[in-house]
């Protein structure tokens, strides 16, 4: 086993393991501080995949930005009284069956698939091909994306704002 | 068991899909949900990446898989604030005692 797949499988293990901590704590705190460890295992994923700039992006957004908010969220509206917050809307064995399901039929799918591989060759830093995508042949989408965050923005102040009552 | 294979990271983002889905079918907290959902972005993200690298495709995967973070960042603002707003109604956020949409 080379030393890239040992890495692979021990990053892989914390992915994995916290991924489980977010589905199965009973604390919603536990779950959110689980997530971090589930986002930057893929943001290591990201980087072993020679994708270094999407990595970065993930530290920034996903742990700088969204854990962050999720968190503010959870503190805003958790209440230590509260022991309903992790009750199951669904049991856990129906659940289990149902996704176990659908795992078996994705990995079946999987299997069955012809894969076109061709060698990934050495990682190579993506940072100006990505910059080039995005004014070249991305161009609009990414104006869009700006738009899009634009709306979310104001949208998420008239959305959480206290009404005022005339 | 040679180097790392495209499998690796199907398996992989196969797995994180599907503790995903469990999460947001079981939780009944609203940002319990939304933190299922992000897991479920996560493993489309890593397949968008792997797949973009093995089958040497350019720079469209990783593109997207940004696009994907940029959708997940909009979609956590709108959501939270959404949940906040539903807080200050209905002072829970369990998805099944909210089932009014007047107050």
């Amino acid at each position: 086993m080379s030393l890239t797949v040992a890495v692979f499988y021990l990053l892989a293990a914390i992915t994995v393991g916290s991924a489980l901590g977010v589905a199965f704590a009973n604390s919603i705190v536990y779950s959110a501080f689980a997530l971090m460890g589930t986002l930057l295992g893929v943001a290591a994923m990201f980087v072993l995949l020679g994708a270094d700039f999407l990595g970065v992006v993930q530290l920034l957004v996903y742990v700088g930005g969204i854990l962050v908010l999720t968190l503010f969220a959870v503190m805003l509206t958790h209440r230590i009284s509260d022991v309903n917050v992790s009750n199951r809307a669904v049991g856990r064995l129906p659940a289990a069956v149902l996704v176990g399901i659908a795992f078996a039929w994705m990995v079946h799918v999987a299997r069955r698939a012809t894969w076109v591989v061709k060698d990934p060759g050495a990682p190579a830093p993506t940072t100006y091909g990505i910059g080039n995508a995005f004014l070249r042949q991305y161009a609009l989408p990414f104006e869009i994306a700006s738009l899009v965050l634009l709306a979310a923005l104001i949208g998420a102040i008239v959305v959480s704002r206290k009404e005022v009552k005339a | 068991m040679g180097a790392l294979t495209l499998g690796h990271f199907v398996v992989l983002g196969g797995i994180l899909f599907a503790l995903g889905l469990f999460t947001v079918i079981t939780r009944r907290n609203a940002i319990g949900i939304l933190m299922g959902v992000e897991l479920v972005l996560n493993s489309a993200n890593i397949n968008y990446v792997a797949f973009a690298r093995y089958a040497n495709a350019g720079y469209d995967g990783q593109v997207f898989a940004i696009f994907v973070i940029m959708l997940a960042a909009a979609e956590a603002a709108i959501g939270l604030a959404i949940v906040l707003g539903i807080y200050q109604s209905f002072e829970t956020i369990d998805v099944e005692a909210t089932n009014r949409l007047r107050q």
